[in-house]
């Protein structure tokens, strides 16, 4: 047993750096269809077409895209001009890949990436249910089979659309409309690939459900979408990882998440996003929580060029309650934009937000949080941590909370601290033996302490060697 | 030799020339006591040995062993066996004083996770020691200085000096800030040092420390260079009759 528990962390610290461990990519996988070009009417009813949806999704999708011309590009975001989106591959359906409930199923070509990254040992060993998107499609998706019983529902999307298309239809762009933004708008039209969860009333799936995302390409548009619901009382703790190859040209990933906690149910979620340098990653995020609900979420964000990451949740119910922590990383000439989102609109409802954000060797976090209190909302209780450590004088962190109380018997709280690496505090690690790189990944992983508690064990494990890997010499030379 | 030496050194910081041609030896299993007036350039002489960058040597050399430690960064000279005791650590929040340890002590047994403990009788040691300096237990798990008193500021970085287990010790004005009890609780501790056989090179500003510990050799630097250099009564001369008479004897006789 112990050895076993051995070989498992093994596993896990070797898929720590997940691209290194992908490394470069050598050849895509062949695509049986890829759409490419301009975001027309056309494009949209053709993925549509191959995925034989039923009329309200076209319509849907339709009607996103029209919104995606009407909206303004949003004029906050940094970097976004160099997306060219109209040379982006929108739709890479894998050559002969179905869905698949045997990893045996799956063309060893795609299948390696899985293994090196050791998922398929992950899933036995820790999972309650393992679901792969690879390009556009959902390649595999499984779930413990006593969870099947208590009617536990694990998908991917399209499955869910043709199979219950009344409980897709009630949640599905409804948390999260296509109206918002631009992005959001993108995202409803192109839509492909990612994962269903439904928990019934009571049941509390005690292991969590991991969906991971891997693009093999580049010039590649990846609009996954998942949908996490708890119904009454249940229980489900959803994590998804991200990773790709590294490849020359950049990839665009707009996926989006959304999250519904009934009455008393309780959702997590953690990410943990490795994207390679080459990725421009940019995510919608959100969740509902009805009375009593809890919904948190966890989000360790490492790789990718560019992340925009907002984890937001709004508190519908009164005693409902969110948790939120972030964690960017920007070390390297790479920007971190996050912040997490609550909106409280029920009484009594507790908020935290923790945002974690580390700069270095030139990178950049900004923080956009914002709580928000609307008038009725009474006795609701927010409470805001905003830490940044900037580990050298080329990096840099900004932070732009925003709080807007609009009910009297509200309290917010909010504490900002930023951190620079000093050299005097450098040369004290140092005077101890250790070099400057072990020196910043210890105050690194201490600063980061209060975070790794709220993972479950392997995965902070995961998280605790990327960051001593991202600021080792052996991560430098990558 | 043996031991650390420290020849003819010149150092500049900032623009500001600070030691002007220092020469001092500290053999093992003895204390070199380096006494001087405020600005004198002891604290420098401490950081230029440990090889802090913003401390430029223009000219001498600093050797341990016969070997010279210039062009080593601060890591190589605590990794071959130089530890330095600062007078006021910074802080290091998120970095517990237990995890600072573990780490230094698995640097030095070639591991490469340094933060997993790989021998459990380390965390005794720690414990022990950090009653035996008289510091609660609870300081082991705090944030490194964070929230520390003097004392126990001076005490953690005696037992970080245990601990690490170097050749030379450079205590940096290790008794400032102590009650009586604490001097003395630190000047024997220190004397434990040289008992396992390291050099110990104690800079102090005053003689106080010497009531529970004699040094083998006292020196006195003013303005950069080594005025007055003998064995205990030197410490006695300061305490008698100040450093000023000392900086004016030691001008006399150069004319």
């Amino acid at each position: 047993m112990a050895e076993e528990a051995v070989k498992l962390r093994e596993d896990i610290l070797k898929g720590a750096d997940s691209p290194e461990i992908l490394g470069w990519l050598e050849k895509p996988y062949k695509a049986e269809i890829e759409l490419k070009g301009k975001i027309s009417r056309s494009l949209i009813e053709e993925i549509s077409k191959i995925k034989k949806e039923p009329d309200w999704m076209r319509r849907l999708r339709l009607r996103s895209l029209e919104l995606f011309n009407k909206l303004p590009m949003p004029r906050w975001i940094i970097g976004i001009e160099e997306i060219d989106l109209e040379a982006l591959a929108h739709y890479v359906k894998p050559e002969g890949v179905e869905r698949a409930r045997d990893w045996d199923e799956i063309p060893k070509e795609i299948r390696k990436y899985y293994e090196r990254l050791g998922l398929p040992e992950l899933e036995a060993r820790i999972l309650s249910g393992l679901v792969a998107v690879y390009e556009s499609e959902t390649i595999y998706a499984k779930m413990k089979e006593y969870l099947q019983r208590k009617g536990v529902i694990v998908l991917p999307l399209e499955e869910a659309v043709q199979k219950y298309p009344d409980l897709v239809k009630k949640y599905f762009l409804k948390i999260f409309p296509p109206s918002d933004h631009k992005f959001a708008a993108l995202h409803g039209a192109l839509w492909s690939g990612g994962t269903f969860i439904y928990v019934p009333p009571g049941v509390k799936v005690r292991e969590p459900i991991e969906s991971f995302f891997l693009i093999g390409r580049q010039g590649e548009g990846q609009f996954e979408h998942s949908l996490i619901v708890a119904d009454e009382g249940a229980y489900v703790h959803w994590i998804e990882g991200c990773s790709a190859p590294r490849f020359l040209g950049y990839s665009f990933h707009n996926g989006m998440v959304e999250a519904y906690a009934h009455k008393n149910a309780t959702v997590k979620i953690t990410t943990i996003q490795n994207w390679s340098r080459n990725v421009i990653n940019f995510n919608n995020k959100r969740g509902i929580a009805e009375e009593g609900a809890r919904l948190d979420w966890v989000e360790g964000s490492i790789g990718s060029r560019m992340t925009y990451v907002y984890p937001s949740t709004i508190l519908k119910g009164d005693y409902s309650s969110s948790r939120s922590a972030v964690v960017t990383v920007s070390k390297g000439p790479y920007i971190k934009d996050s912040g997490s989102k609550i909106v409280h609109v029920g009484a009594h409802t507790r908020s935290k937000i923790i945002n974690k954000s580390i700069s270095a060797e030139g990178g950049v976090n900004v923080y956009r949080g914002i709580v928000r209190i609307v008038r009725g909302a009474k006795y609701a209780n927010a409470h805001v941590e905003c830490d940044s450590l900037i580990l050298d004088s080329k990096s840099k962190a900004h932070t732009f909370p925003h709080n807007q109380v609009d009910e009297p018997t509200a309290m917010v709280s909010h504490e900002a601290k930023t951190g620079r690496l000093s050299e005097q505090q450098l040369f004290y690690m140092t005077s101890r033996g250790l070099s400057e790189d072990e020196a910043k990944s210890l105050i690194v992983l201490g600063f980061l302490d209060e975070i790794m508690v709220e993972l479950p064990v392997e995965y902070a494990n995961v998280l605790h060697k990327v960051v001593q890997l991202e600021f080792s010499e052996l991560g430098a030379v990558g | 030799m043996s031991g650390l030496e420290v020849r003819n050194l010149h150092v500049r910081v900032a623009g500001k020339k600070v030691l002007r041609g220092v020469d001092l030896k500290v053999e093992y299993g003895e204390v070199h006591a380096i006494m001087g007036p405020n600005g004198s350039g002891k604290s420098s002489l401490a950081y230029t040995i440990m090889g802090r960058e913003t401390f430029e040597v223009e000219d001498g050399d600093i050797l341990l062993d016969g070997e010279s430690l210039l062009g080593l960064s601060t890591e190589e000279r605590a990794m071959k066996g130089l530890f330095m005791a600062l007078q006021d650590p910074p802080q290091i929040p998120g970095v517990r004083l237990s995890t600072i340890m573990i780490a230094a002590i698995n640097k030095r047994l070639g591991s490469t996770d340094l933060t997993r403990v790989r021998d459990p009788s380390i965390v005794k040691r720690m414990y022990k020691l950090a009653e035996e300096l008289g510091l609660t237990r609870d300081i082991l798990q705090r944030e490194l200085n964070v929230g520390f008193s003097g004392g126990e500021k001076k005490r953690s970085e005696l037992l970080q000096a245990f601990i690490v287990d170097p050749k030379i010790v450079i205590l940096d004005e290790p008794d400032s800030g102590l009650d009586i009890d604490g001097v003395r609780k630190v000047s024997e501790m220190i004397r434990g040092l040289t008992d396992q056989g390291k050099g110990v090179l104690l800079i102090t500003h005053y003689a106080r420390m010497f009531k529970y510990l004699d040094p083998d050799r006292v020196s006195v630097l003013i303005d950069g260079k080594i005025a007055l250099s003998g064995g205990p009564e030197v410490a006695k001369l300061v305490e008698d009759k100040g450093y000023a008479y000392i900086r004016s004897q030691y001008m006399a006789r150069r004319g």
